[in-house]
């Protein structure tokens, strides 16, 4: 896993390879990508191990143009045949599509000539033994916690280590190493004949930057015990608080409707809203692509345009949609780096803290798990299962579950009250937790 | 038995082991080297693919990909512990050092020698033909086009069609434990066409496709692909006059096919023998138990030809078959692949399935559904004072430990006095699995199957599966509209 960073040379020269195939082959221009990933992942159940993997993946993939036209291939098999194959395929495919004027690579003046080192790769050398000895502690502790923990999910060790390589006809050619290690942990709690599961997992591109295992595993249990003794309630429509981890559902909502994909096919609700109030005033959404060692940090966007910090949104205006070169020319704008996605989007906080957010919510819903697919990007209108606890007085009473909750992303954007200072930064959606003012509760 | 050109075992030989120089004692050595003492069970899977896929947007077919894959997964399991490491490259000298990691598992020892020889031969469900190749790309073009025309001709209110055709090709072959070779063949075709529907201010969608283990020229027979372009159509346009969903508890009648992903969702998972082994599923221990209403059935059935769960075998070598889950209301069963089904002293359903090479195998669910009943579907929603009449849904999830779980309309309608009245916007429903059947006071003489696009997700593997049911009625649902 160590050799990664000395194989970018080596990919470099495969990408410079398949692009001049594909150029021989007749394509005007072409952008290709190479991608490496090693990793180990263990699982220990009840103290015992349970599976001990070991991953290894490559892939290329080729995009073509020829005269406006288009066409894609890929691969998992590196051999110089392969690469001849495969760019053949692609210029195959190019020749019988139709053309589309927005096809094409980006303008040259906006991909990345600098390529920051966002301290991306931390590999870890940690070996089978080592990574079950901290899964198995992590479980330990879980289960150590409350005698209602009866069983277990396991506690799961991965860590993984991989190089990108990405290269155009148009002279861009990068790449850059980066490593992901991660913990987590499910418990099952029972009480009488009732049952609960819950976990916790950490995340982070250098090891040392993950939770400790023992935190990870009573931090699992906590949740599950804590949902013992759940009920369902009544019918009601009341204000809700979204823990930061099931908020980073509802900033992945926002970042699907302002994505150029979903705006060019008139899919999302978010049509025609730019420079329009979406959320309250003190609302400020941006994306941090450049945070050292983020999640999701990335120095160049899917097709080498330089990532910048930038917000989406802004006093609670939605100030800029996320668009890569093919929807920012459908939408007659300009690309914002962000082909792949956005990065590190972050929703700042508005300074309470989870107990000061409690004793706001006052009488209400404190939702901890969402279910289910029930977000309409096309409309807004949102319904989804969920489970949590009821709260009065700003004080937790009883776990609920079996409900839902429903009302529509725009109302809810223009309904948030506060975010919390508890940020959830694993994952490519960093906010704090969400008061809604008002949503509607289905249960009995 | 005479080996046909298209015996599995033989294309699989021809496909996977002749390209990159494996021979039969090659195989017997990585055996050797994978199935040391002290391993109870041990596989190798290899697995070549290729996929392409044609989409339609914005009146133009403009994107085209193909891709392909080949590797192989080994796996030693000891007791209940695994050693899974794959490779990119048939290679020997990587498919050795894949072994190696594997079984370190079980540390010590060696084995006796593996003779490698094929299984039994089960009927084939489906044509082994390359469905990429049975069709010319400029017809697979022409295809998307004409299913864009017909839904654009629909009605003016069509302002978006996304229409778009995969097929994929895969061949594996099995070296299971005792050195017996399996092999399939898997040809599958999709169909998917989603429209945006605008009126004023207004957009909606609506969504249909199909597909199976088929060539493509499925899509051309009984006037499939136009007839979903028609359907994406009438659902876009339903929902544009939808209003509020209710909210609450409810009678809910379920329509015939897509809508069994309750099924799939509310029981199935419960069922999958990983989670009964770990008794972390809320139906662990109930087998003999009433878990549904006298006259609920429910199969998982991967012997359908050409449906999309369908397998000749799974991806352990075992043969597909018809697995009874519920009879006539009691829990008849779970679903096992070999190494849960050995831990629990019993034998593999055939569910051992696998996304790829590069994953392993665990039990999951291939075509589930509920048998038919005695009552006419009119019948069944003329039964109902006020209620929801869901026919269309998207996808489900459960929490197998608690029970919960949900599934998403979109297309539903409130039932009045016995009457289908006004259509309403989609909304999640989330019942209980365990007694969720036993709410069922209505089972229709109507079953009907998915037509083909599902995908289920456990564990970060997707696998292709199917669902369908008659017309349910289940007394008490929870559905999440916003109208209280």
């Amino acid at each position: 896993m160590e050799t990664m960073p000395q194989r970018i040379d080596e990919l470099k020269q495969r990408v410079e390879d398949l692009l001049a195939e594909a150029r021989r082959q007749g394509a005007d221009a072409a952008e290709a990508g190479v991608g490496l990933d090693a990793g180990l992942a263990v699982t220990v159940r009840l103290g015992e191990v349970e599976t001990v993997e070991h991953t290894r993946d490559q892939g290329l993939g080729i995009t073509v143009y020829i005269g406006g036209r288009k066409g894609s291939a890929s691969t998992s098999d590196l051999s110089p045949q392969a690469l001849r194959d495969t760019a053949g395929k692609a210029c195959a495919i190019a020749r019988h599509m139709q053309p589309d004027p927005c096809n094409g690579l980006p303008d040259p003046e906006r991909l990345a000539r600098v390529i920051p080192d966002l301290d991306l790769h931390h590999p870890w050398g940690i070996d089978a033994e080592g990574a079950i000895e901290i899964a198995r502690a992590c479980e330990q502790a879980g289960r150590d916690l409350d005698p209602r923990i009866v069983n277990s999910e396991g506690a799961s060790l991965n860590t993984n280590a991989g190089v990108k390589v990405c290269g155009n006809s148009a002279g861009f050619l990068a790449g850059y190493p980066s490593t992901r290690h991660g913990l987590s942990c499910a418990l099952v709690g029972r009480q009488g004949g009732e049952m609960q599961r819950d976990y916790w997992w950490t995340s982070a591109r250098a090891p040392e930057d993950l939770e400790a295992p023992e935190a990870v595993g009573m931090h699992a249990a906590e949740r599950a015990v804590n949902r013992l003794g759940a009920r369902k309630l009544d019918t009601r429509e009341c204000p809700v608080l979204f823990q930061a981890d099931v908020a980073t559902s509802l900033m992945r909502a926002f970042a699907g409707a302002i994505s150029g994909g979903n705006l060019y096919r008139q899919a999302s609700f978010l049509l025609d809203r730019l420079g329009k109030d979406l959320f309250p005033r003190f609302v400020r959404i941006h994306e941090d692509p450049l945070r050292l060692r983020g999640a999701a940090s990335a120095p160049f966007d899917a097709e080498g345009v330089a990532t910048l910090p930038k917000d989406f949104v802004s006093e609670g205006v939605l100030v800029s949609y996320a668009l890569d070169t093919y929807a920012a020319c459908r939408l007659h704008l300009e690309t914002t780096g962000n082909a792949g996605g956005v990065r590190n989007l972050v929703m700042e906080p508005t300074g309470e803290d989870r107990e000061a957010l409690l004793r706001r919510l006052d009488t209400g819903l404190l939702v901890t798990e969402m279910m289910g697919q029930g977000a309409n990007l096309v409309t807004g209108d949102y319904s989804r299962g969920a489970s949590g606890f009821w709260v009065e007085g700003g004080v937790i009473q009883y776990p609920v579950q079996e409900i839902t909750i429903a009302g529509n992303l725009r109302e809810m954007f223009a309904g948030l009250r506060a975010v919390g200072t508890d940020l959830d930064r694993r994952g490519g959606m960093h906010t704090g937790s969400w008061l809604i003012e008002r949503m509607m509760v289905a249960g009995e | 038995m005479m080996a046909t050109p298209n015996d599995p075992i033989v294309l699989a030989r021809e496909g996977l082991l002749a390209p990159a120089g494996i021979a039969e004692n090659d195989l017997e050595r990585l055996f050797t080297q994978l199935a040391s003492t002290g391993v109870d069970q041990a596989d190798i899977y290899f697995q070549s693919s290729r996929r392409e896929s044609w989409s339609l947007e914005g009146g133009l077919v403009k994107e085209g990909s193909y891709s392909i894959a080949r590797g192989a997964g080994l796996r030693a399991v000891s007791g209940e512990k695994t050693g899974f490491a794959y490779s990119d490259e048939l290679a020997m000298p990587s498919l050795e050092e894949a072994a190696r990691a594997a079984r370190a598992i079980a540390r010590r020892g060696q084995s006796g020698r593996v003779r490698v020889a094929p299984g039994t031969a089960v009927p084939a469900l489906y044509p082994t033909d390359d469905p990429l190749g049975s069709l010319d790309d400029t017809a697979k073009i022409e295809l998307l086009q004409r299913v864009e025309a017909e839904a654009r001709a629909r009605d003016p209110r069509v302002a978006e069609v996304m229409a778009s055709l995969a097929a994929a090709h895969d061949l594996i072959l099995v070296v299971d434990q005792d050195g017996r070779l399996a092999a399939d063949v898997r040809p599958m075709v999709r169909l998917y066409v989603q429209v945006i529907a605008k009126d004023g201010d207004r957009h909606e969608q609506g969504s249909s496709g199909g597909g199976g283990r088929h060539g493509y020229a499925w899509f051309l027979e009984q006037d499939r692909a136009l007839g979903f372009a028609r359907e994406a159509v009438r659902q876009a346009l339903v929902n544009l006059e939808a209003e509020e969903a209710p909210a609450g508890q409810m009678t809910v009648v379920l329509g015939p096919g897509w809508p069994g992903v309750l099924l799939h969702e509310a029981i199935g998972h419960g069922l999958e023998g990983d989670f009964n082994r770990k008794a972390t599923s809320a139906f662990s221990g109930r087998i003999g138990e009433r878990v549904a209403a006298p006259g609920c059935t429910v199969v998982d059935d991967a012997t359908l030809p050409g449906r999309r769960g369908s397998l000749n075998i799974d991806d352990e070598g075992t043969p597909g078959q018809r697995t009874p889950l519920i009879e006539d209301g009691i829990l008849a069963g779970y679903m096992q692949d070999r190494m849960n089904a050995r831990l629990m002293g019993t034998v593999s359903t055939g569910n051992g399935r696998r996304e790829s090479y590069a994953h392993l195998p665990m039990p999951r669910m291939t075509n589930t559904y509920m048998l038919p009943g005695p009552y006419d579907p009119g019948e069944i929603i003329a039964s109902v004072e006020r209620g929801l009449y869901a026919v269309n849904f998207g996808g489900g999830q459960v929490d197998i430990t608690s029970g919960k779980f949900v599934f998403s309309a979109s297309e539903a309608y409130l039932i009045e006095g016995g009457r289908v009245t006004r259509p309403v916007k989609g909304a999640t429903l989330i019942g209980n699995g365990p007694d969720v059947l036993t709410r069922v006071s209505m089972v229709g003489n109507d079953l009907a199957l998915d037509q083909g696009v599902g995908v289920c997700g456990k564990d970060g593997q997707s696998v292709p599966v199917g669902v369908g049911q008659p017309t349910l009625r289940v007394d008490g649902l929870t559905v999440g509209g916003t109208e209280a």
